[in-house]
C-alpha cells in the first residue's frame, strides 16, 4: 500500500496552521534564504531538475516555464499565481490556502526571485471570502516580517505582492483569460503565440503558475531534489493533493506520491458509501474524460492517466455510484460549459448551447439513436476549434460517457425518459427528504 | 455625475488607494467594482460613472467588464445572498433538492430577492468545496454538507435576523456589503476567526499520521 506523504498539509491539524508563527514552527521560510543565497539561474535549474510539473491541470514542467522568461531584457517581469480554482470537482487550492497560505507566499517570493520579477499577483476566485481574508493576512504578515517589500532579508531583492479577487468567471482559470481579466478587461483568452513568457501581463514576460505548483517549491528547495524525486513515478515526480469527492464513505484531501491509484485511495479512506458500487469517476475534474471501475488501478500520474484515455488534470476524483444517471451528469456538466463559455469563439459559444439542447432531449427520452451520432459530430466541430481548452473540456464528458455508457443513453429513449430516481443518489435518501 | 449622489471624499480616497496597488490603473476595475458593491450593494450607475472617471474610461467600457462577471450584480441582491451549488456532483448528491427547498421556503426563484430585501437566491457553479458536498454559500462563505432541511432552517434564520455561522468562515456571518469590501481588498480583521480546516480537509492527513504510528 502506497504511503501518504503530507508535505503541504503536514501542519493542517494545528488550529493556528494559517499563521506565520505556525508556518515557521514547521520549518517555513527556511527555504527562502537558501534560495536567495543562490543565483536566480541556479534556482531555475534546481526546479527544472526536480521534475516538478504544473499541478493546475496541464502538467507542464514548472522549471522550464520559468526558464522561458528572457533574461537581461530590461523589461518588467511578472509572476502571476492562478488561484481561480473553478474546474468542477477541484477543491485542493482553496483548503490549502485556508489552512496554509504562507506556503504559497514563500513559493511566490522564491519564484519571483528566480524569474527576476519585482511584482507578483495572486488571482483568486472571488467566491471564497474567508480564503481571501487568510491570504491577505498572510501577505500583510510577510510584509511586516520583511519577507516582502524592499531588500528582502538583506538580499537586495525587492518584491511587491498583490492579491486580486476575481468575480465568478470560470474562464479566468485559463491563463491568458486570467491575464486579460487582471488587466481590467472581460476575461477572454488570447491567441497564442505570443505566449505569456514573451508577452503576458501588460505585454511583459510573465509566468502563470497554479497555487499548488508554487506552494510546492519551498519544500523542494528545503529538502532537495533527491527527497522530492524519491516520491512519484519516472516522469511524474513528487507529492500532490488528490481531492476525493462524491459517493464515497470519506471524501477529502489526500496528499500522496504521484502514481497512487483510486483503488488505493478508496481502500485507505473507507471505500464507497455502504451498499453501493462505483459506476464512473473523473480523474481530474469535469474536463477530463470519465473513467469506470475498470480504471481503478490506473496509476494517477500524468503519463498513465493519459495512456488510459483521460488526463490527470487537477486530480479531482469525483466518484459516482450506480444510482447516478450518466446522461444527467453529462447534461449538467454541459450546462456548466454553456454558462461559462466566454463567447469569444463561435464553435464554443454556439456549440455548447447546441450540446445542451440535444442532451436535454436525450435525457427526457425525446432523442433517437441517430442523435447520438449527431452529438458526436457536434463535439467534433467544437473540440480543438477554439482559442482555449474550454471547448475541449466541454466535449470530454459527452464523448467519454457515450464511450462507456451508450446503452444508457439508448435506455432513456426506450424508457421514454430517465429511468433513474434522483433521490436515490442524494446523501439524504434515507432521511425522508 | 450630477444625477447621482456623489461618493464621499473618504470613499473616493479609498478608490485611489485601490488603484495604487497596480502598475496600470485599469487593473483596478475589478476591486473597484467590488468596492462599489460594498457601498451600494450592487453595481449602480453612480458606481460605473465614478470608476470610469477614476480610470479614464468610457462608462460603456466599465459596464462591459461588470456585465461579464456573475458576481457583479446589476440589481440589488439580499443582505444575505444564498448560492446553492447545482454543478453535477453537488446536484446529484442533493443540490437540486436543496435548491427546490430553498425556493419553496423563501417563495422566490433563481435570481430573485425576498420582498423584505433580506435574502436572495442563485444557482451557482462549482465552488471548490466538493469534499463537503452538497455545498451552499451565503455571501460567499462556506456552508458545508447541507440538506434540504438544514437549508430551510438556514433561510428562516436569515429572514428572522439570526444569521447562522459559516462552517469554515468567521464566527459571525457578515452582510453582502461587508463581504464585498473584503473582496475589494479591504481587511475586516476576521482572518483569525473560524477553523483552519474542515474534517474532510484533514482526512488524508489523519490517515497518514495513523500510517506513521503503525
Amino acid at each position: 500500500m502506497t504511503k501518504l506523504t503530507p508535505v503541504l498539509s503536514k501542519n493542517w491539524n494545528d488550529a493556528d496552521s494559517f499563521t506565520i508563527a505556525n508556518y515557521k514552527k514547521h520549518g517555513g521560510y527556511k527555504a527562502l534564504p537558501k534560495a536567495l543565497s543562490q543565483t536566480p539561474d541556479e534556482v531555475i535549474a534546481l526546479i527544472k531538475e526536480s521534475g516538478l510539473r504544473g499541478r493546475g491541470g496541464a502538467g507542464f514542467p514548472t522549471g522550464s516555464k520559468w526558464g522561458f522568461i528572457p533574461q537581461g531584457d530590461n523589461k518588467a517581469h511578472y509572476l502571476v499565481v492562478n488561484a481561480d480554482e473553478s474546474e468542477p470537482g477541484t477543491c485542493k487550492d482553496m483548503p490549502l490556502l485556508l489552512a496554509n497560505p504562507h506556503s504559497l507566499v514563500e513559493g511566490i517570493i522564491i519564484g519571483s526571485y528566480a524569474i527576476r520579477a519585482n511584482h507578483a499577483f495572486i488571482y483568486i476566485r472571488g467566491e471564497v471570502v474567508h480564503v481571501v481574508r487568510r491570504l491577505q493576512q498572510a501577505i500583510d504578515d510577510a510584509y511586516a516580517a520583511g519577507l516582502l517589500g524592499k531588500n528582502i532579508l538583506n538580499s537586495g531583492f525587492d518584491l511587491e505582492l498583490t492579491l486580486h479577487a476575481g468575480a465568478g468567471a470560470y474562464i479566468c482559470g485559463e491563463e491568458t483569460a486570467l491575464l486579460d481579466s487582471l488587466e481590467g478587461f472581460r476575461g477572454q483568452p488570447r491567441l497564442r503565440p505570443p505566449f505569456p513568457a514573451i508577452a503576458g501581463l501588460y505585454a511583459m514576460p510573465t509566468v502563470v503558475n497554479n497555487v499548488e505548483s508554487i506552494a510546492s517549491v519551498p519544500a523542494i528547495i528545503d529538502n532537495g531534489n533527491e527527497w522530492f524525486q524519491a516520491m512519484g513515478t519516472e516522469k511524474s515526480k513528487g507529492f500532490t493533493l488528490y481531492s476525493l469527492s462524491g459517493h464515497v464513505s470519506n471524501p477529502g484531501q489526500f496528499e500522496a506520491p504521484l502514481g497512487i491509484t483510486l483503488r488505493e485511495i478508496l481502500e485507505l479512506s473507507g471505500g464507497m458509501r455502504p451498499g453501493h458500487q462505483l459506476k464512473f469517476w473523473t480523474p481530474g475534474g469535469s474536463s477530463t474524460p470519465i473513467f469506470t471501475a475498470e480504471h481503478l488501478d490506473v496509476p494517477l500520474d500524468y503519463e498513465a492517466v493519459s495512456a488510459a484515455g483521460s488526463m490527470l488534470g487537477t486530480k479531482a476524483l469525483q466518484v459516482f455510484d450506480e444510482t447516478t444517471c450518466v446522461v444527467r451528469a453529462a447534461l449538467r456538466w454541459s450546462e456548466f460549459y454553456k454558462h461559462e463559455s466566454c463567447g469569444k469563439c463561435t464553435p464554443c459559444r454556439e456549440g455548447t448551447w447546441w450540446l445542451v439542447q440535444m442532451l436535454e432531449d436525450l435525457e427526457a427520452g425525446r432523442g433517437t439513436e441517430a442523435d447520438l451520432d449527431k452529438l458526436l459530430d457536434l463535439c467534433d466541430n467544437i473540440a480543438g476549434r477554439s482559442f482555449c481548452a474550454l471547448a475541449d473540456g466541454a466535449v470530454a464528458p459527452i464523448i467519454s460517457t457515450l464511450k462507456y455508457f451508450r446503452s444508457e443513453y439508448i435506455l432513456h429513449q426506450t424508457n421514454g425518459g430517465c429511468p433513474f430516481d434522483p433521490i436515490a443518489s442524494t446523501l439524504f435518501e434515507t432521511a425522508g427528504a | 455625475m450630477s444625477d447621482y449622489q456623489a461618493f464621499t471624499t473618504e470613499q473616493l480616497a479609498t478608490m485611489d488607494k485601490i488603484i495604487a496597488r497596480y502598475p496600470k490603473s485599469r487593473s483596478a476595475i475589478m476591486p473597484l467594482l467590488h468596492f462599489v458593491q460594498s457601498i451600494d450593494g450592487y453595481v449602480t450607475p453612480r458606481g460605473i460613472e465614478s470608476i470610469a472617471l477614476k480610470l479614464d474610461l468610457a462608462t460603456a467600457e466599465v459596464t462591459a467588464v461588470s456585465s461579464f462577471y456573475t458576481q457583479y450584480k446589476s440589481e440589488p441582491v439580499g443582505e444575505y445572498h444564498v448560492g446553492v451549488c447545482i454543478n453535477t456532483l453537488c446536484a446529484v448528491m442533493g443540490g437540486d433538492a436543496i435548491f427546490e427547498a430553498a425556493c419553496d421556503q423563501l417563495g422566490i426563484k433563481n435570481h430573485e430577492t425576498t420582498k423584505n430585501g433580506k435574502v436572495s437566491l442563485e444557482r451557482i457553479e462549482c465552488n471548490a468545496a466538493c469534499d463537503f458536498a452538497p455545498v451552499v454559500m451565503v455571501n460567499w462563505e462556506f456552508f458545508d454538507n447541507q440538506t434540504p432541511q438544514s437549508v430551510k432552517e438556514m433561510v428562516d434564520d436569515l429572514q428572522n435576523g439570526k444569521p447562522p455561522v459559516p462552517t469554515r468562515g468567521p464566527n459571525t456571518l457578515r452582510t453582502w456589503k461587508e463581504n464585498s469590501a473584503v473582496l475589494a481588498g479591504l481587511s475586516d480583521g476576521l482572518a483569525n476567526e473560524g477553523v483552519q480546516a474542515g474534517p474532510a480537509t484533514l482526512r488524508g492527513l489523519n490517515i497518514a499520521q495513523g500510517q506513521d504510528k503503525k
